[in-house]
């Protein structure tokens, strides 16, 4: 017995629906900023550098920033126990860090989004199956796999790349299998089967596309964690080995000096922080506007 | 749904507690299922590289060294045999000897684990009792100054890799302020900078969530219900509203934990607590492959034990879980 | 003798960056003891933000920004926040449309209930959880003993919206607003619901505010009616009246639209038009753009609510 009343409108519904504010963040451009600055340091270290990171001028050995009494203008940062440029091997860390960060977390969202894909997809046995792997590499503490594997295969660029991205492809596979499981019961993939595509087709053209807006935020939130993850390993002496400067191994030699040279560990500790800032700052952007749904990690 | 009889009361009843016993066993039976799966790693492991031998011995060994460690160690037979044999050893207990001490590697495990169990407990303790109130009120006081703050705060706690938030502290309380030591397990003092440390990644992420759960969780219509039927508004935050954001939180907790494990293996190296994770850092350097066993086994045992309890625990508190199935 | 409630003039906004959205815009009625007085209009014409104004319980950023609510002769929008929690679930209850979300998933429904009597008696959690396995029997819930410990999800909709009614009566409140209590509700169901709800407000004198946008409820259950659109109210009057001899061109585009036997295998009638934007509103009678009979005078003033037969109000110059 209800009435039939006219049209409803979109904005006669409920008043709670408030428009949303289309304020550019100002944390966004600045994390957009930090970041652009420390790629393109990281990629123009050749040229910027005023020192070669590598070169040891013993004569100069632990002198502290420039601002400081002893401090030398040519040094701005200081140098270390060996007489290095802290400023230069910097600059030289961020290509090491943004690098590996950026190749393991598009190895790891390849590994992740497959087997997401396959798990949410067909379901069943494979879908079980999938799941208990990622259970079993859950379960296994991160670093303690890295560390065996890496000191296994022996400690490069390669095998720190390889083993960053076999430890953290799960969070993709997760993220990616939770979406297809939602998609697939939405009608248009009902449709497009009942249209007749087949299976990869279908997976590549209709489900991807959907499920792209959190792989990119996961994406993004993973490359501020392997940065830190690698300096870890760095820091631990299983990363890139010397003479490569890296972040995480100026704060291993810093380690020792913290009391009488704290420059040493401050300014890497310093970059590292400022380079997951920005790319924690972009990732929570990217998720808010993308996608609001999307809950946090 | 009709008046139910007697009978159909008590077959209610029996079916709820039933309903529990079959998650409770399959949930079991996964966690056997991970299990099973961590053990096949940890003995891949040692088998990465194809020879054994090269990751046990020096370069300089002699071929009839390589042979005798072969031999001794059953490295001819088939890959499955050894991996049964190796499941079997572990069942019982026995990871073999650390090649650094001479002792059984899962004796050495049990002298260091309380100590990182410890640690562990206290860093998920403090961002606990940190993030969680802070969390909720910054749901409260959303978009105040406090919010901000509180998500300034987050950022940084994110950000901040763990050893240099401990070198940091390490730096300003120890060094300078002299009030906290600065490596050693000795007393309650010596707890506290680890612990931080250890807490202050935990603590970013637990805030963040507690947050916006809680903001989800006060919009809800159920709120407005409590509200409207005059309930006092720290009554319906801290008994009611909580409760409903805390139900995933029980998760992240279980999570966390093995985050935490995770970084305390970095967090005992720069404060020289004697736990599990500075051992199996040495164990490593000085190749002792049958102690790297053991403590990526029972460490991946403890964590899956404890997201099994959290599990539990969840279905405890929220109730549609186990019943979702058993009823429309 | 003064009405119960006394809504007068209120206004409600929302502000938004398109402008200040006027859900509530000058909404004035009357309810007096033991009435029932339905409040009828479609999907976001503000009916129930009106309620929710009465109870204060409007979701930021909404604000009551004009107007008086006179409960018992006290300004409700004057009161500070302890004050109105008494009168909450106490003086005023409210029942949602929704039982499923309404109801806290993780706690019992006895739980909830005896929270709600804990609110404002004192007396322990026995008593409380006792009045609430009482209240479950009043709303004819069976073996209320058993079903107080059922969490909402156990329960079918029809149970949880009684659910819902005990939770609300339990304080034993003198007004009961009631948002679309049967909407949500299988037409079956519907019919019983609507059934307790009268066997209650006769038992217990009650005053209630029906929300709806079912003409059917109205006619079952109401002894007055009020007719709101655009946030406004355009027709007051008593059911039979509304129905006999609907006045407004609103109510009678609503009464048009209803399916009757007597125009059977002729198409449905709609009114034409879209309801107005509630941010930008033009001057004069918000139904001119939709109204047949709209003259140049209904485009310029807003036209208010008048008398025309006894205890019949309408807001219409031409039709009134």
């Amino acid at each position: 017995m209800s009435a039939v009343v006219g049209a409803e409108t979109a904005t006669a519904a409920a008043p709670a629906v408030v428009g949303v504010r289309r304020r550019t963040s100002f944390r966004a451009v600045f994390g957009l900023a930090v970041l652009l600055l420390m790629s393109g340091a990281a990629v123009a270290a050749p040229r910027i550098a005023p020192w070669d990171p590598g070169r040891q001028m013993l004569a100069k050995r632990l002198r502290p920033p420039a601002w400081q009494t002893r401090g030398l203008r040519e040094h701005p940062l200081g140098t270390d126990h060996l007489g290095r440029d802290i400023l230069s091997r910097i600059l030289y860390g961020g290509r090491i860090s943004l690098g590996v960060g950026l190749s393991a977390v598009t190895l790891s969202a390849c590994l992740g989004v497959s087997l997401g894909l396959l798990a949410g997809f067909h379901g069943g046995r494979t879908d079980a199956l999938i799941m208990r792997v990622v259970d079993v590499f859950l379960a296994i503490p991160y670093i303690l796999l890295a560390m065996g594997v890496v000191f296994a295969l022996g400690p490069s660029l390669l095998n720190v790349i390889l083993v960053m991205a076999v430890t953290r492809w799960v969070q993709f596979a997760r993220i990616v299998r939770a979406d297809v499981l939602s998609l697939r019961e939405r009608e248009f993939v009902a449709g497009a089967r009942a249209r007749g595509n087949r299976s990869l087709r279908l997976l590549l053209r209709h489900v991807l596309p959907n499920a792209l807006t959190p792989i990119i935020v996961v994406a993004t939130l993973e490359l501020a964690f392997m940065i830190i993850y690698e300096s870890a390993l760095s820091f631990l002496g299983l990363g890139v080995q010397p003479p490569t400067p890296t972040w995480g191994w100026m704060l291993s030699d810093g380690r020792n000096y913290v009391a009488t040279a704290w420059w040493l560990a401050t300014f890497p500790g310093l970059a590292i922080m400022l380079t997951v800032l920005a790319v924690n700052l972009l990732g929570d952007w990217l998720r808010d506007t993308l996608d609001p749904r999307l809950r946090v990690q | 749904m009709g008046v139910p009889t007697e009978a159909g009361v008590l077959v209610r009843l029996l079916g709820d507690d039933l309903s529990m016993l079959a998650y409770v066993g399959r949930r079991l039976g996964q966690s056997v299922l991970v299990l099973l799966g961590v053990s096949v790693i940890v003995f891949g492991l040692l088998h990465l590289t194809g020879d054994p031998t090269r990751l046990l011995l020096p370069l300089e060994a002699r071929e009839e060294d390589v042979r005798q460690l072969r031999a001794l160690l059953g490295l001819d037979d088939p890959l499955w045999l050894q991996y049964v044999r190796f499941l079997g050893h572990a069942l019982r207990g026995d990871f073999g000897l650390s090649f650094k001490h001479q002792v059984p590697a899962l004796s050495l495990i049990f002298q260091t684990l309380p100590a990182t169990l410890e640690l562990t407990a206290a860093g998920l303790t403090v961002a606990l009792v940190v993030a969680v109130p802070a969390g909720v009120l910054a749901a409260l006081r959303r978009n105040s100054a406090l919010d901000a703050l509180c998500s300034v705060g987050v950022l940084l706690g994110q950000a901040m890799p763990v050893y240099w938030l401990g070198l940091l502290l390490i730096l300003v309380f120890a060094v300078q302020l002299r009030w906290f030591p600065a490596a050693g397990r000795d007393g309650l003092a010596s707890l506290v900078l680890p612990a931080v440390a250890l807490g202050a990644f935990s603590m970013a992420r637990i805030a963040r969530m507690t947050r916006s759960g809680m903001l989800e969780v006060l919009a809800q219509d159920y709120v407005r219900t409590a509200r409207a039927a005059g309930l006092r508004a720290f009554v319906v935050t801290y008994k009611y509203a909580l409760k409903n954001a805390a139900i995933p939180l029980v998760t992240v907790v279980g999570l966390e934990f093995g985050i935490l494990l995770g970084g305390a293996v970095i967090t005992e190296t720069i404060f020289a607590w004697p736990g599990v994770g500075r051992l199996a850092v040495d164990a490593i350097f000085s190749r002792d492959y049958p102690l790297v066993q053991a403590i990526v086994a029972i460490l991946a045992t403890v964590f899956v034990l404890i997201n099994l309890a959290m599990d539990l625990l969840y279905t405890y508190l929220d109730p549609r879980i186990v019943f979702a199935r058993s009823r429309g | 003798m003064p009405p119960l409630l006394a809504v007068e003039r209120l206004q409600t906004h929302f502000p938004t960056s398109q402008g200040v959205l006027r859900a509530v815009d000058g909404v004035s009625f009357t309810l007096e003891r033991g009435e029932v007085l339905g409040l009828v209009g479609e999907s976001g014409c503000g009916k129930s933000v009106t309620s929710l104004s009465i109870m204060r319980l409007v979701p930021p950023p909404g604000r009551i920004a004009a107007g008086r609510v006179l409960f018992e002769g006290e300004n409700l929008l004057a009161k500070d926040d302890e004050a109105m929690r008494r009168v909450r679930g106490a003086r005023i209850a409210m029942v949602f449309q929704e039982p499923m979300t309404s109801l806290n998933p993780v706690f019992s429904i006895g739980d909830q209930i005896a929270a709600a009597v804990l609110a404002h008696a004192g007396g322990g959690r026995r008593a409380a959880w006792e009045h609430g396995v009482a209240m479950l029997d009043r709303v004819q819930v069976p073996s209320p003993r058993q079903r107080a410990r059922d969490f909402p999800h156990q329960l079918s909709g029809g149970l949880r919206q009684r659910a819902m009614i005990a939770l609300a009566l339990a304080s034993g409140p003198a007004v009961l607003i009631a948002d679309e209590p049967t909407t949500a509700l299988d037409v079956t169901i519907q019919a019983q619901i609507l059934d307790l709800l009268r066997r209650l407000q006769a038992e217990r004198g009650m005053a209630v505010l029906l929300i709806t946008h079912d003409l059917g409820v109205v006619a079952e259950l109401c002894h007055r009616v009020a007719v709101i659109y655009a946030g406004r109210i355009v027709e007051i009057a008593p059911v039979r009246s509304l129905f006999a001899r609907p006045l407004h061109p609103y109510t009678r585009g609503l009464l048009q639209c209803l399916p009757h036997p007597s125009r059977f295998g002729r198409p449905l009638t709609t009114i034409e038009g879209v309801p107005p934007d509630l941010r930008q509103l033009d001057a004069g009678c918000r139904f001119a753009p939709r109204c047949a009979h709209a003259i140049a005078s209904c485009r310029a003033t807003e036209p208010a609510l008048e008398e025309s037969e006894p205890g019949h109000f309408v807001a219409c110059p031409v039709l009134g």
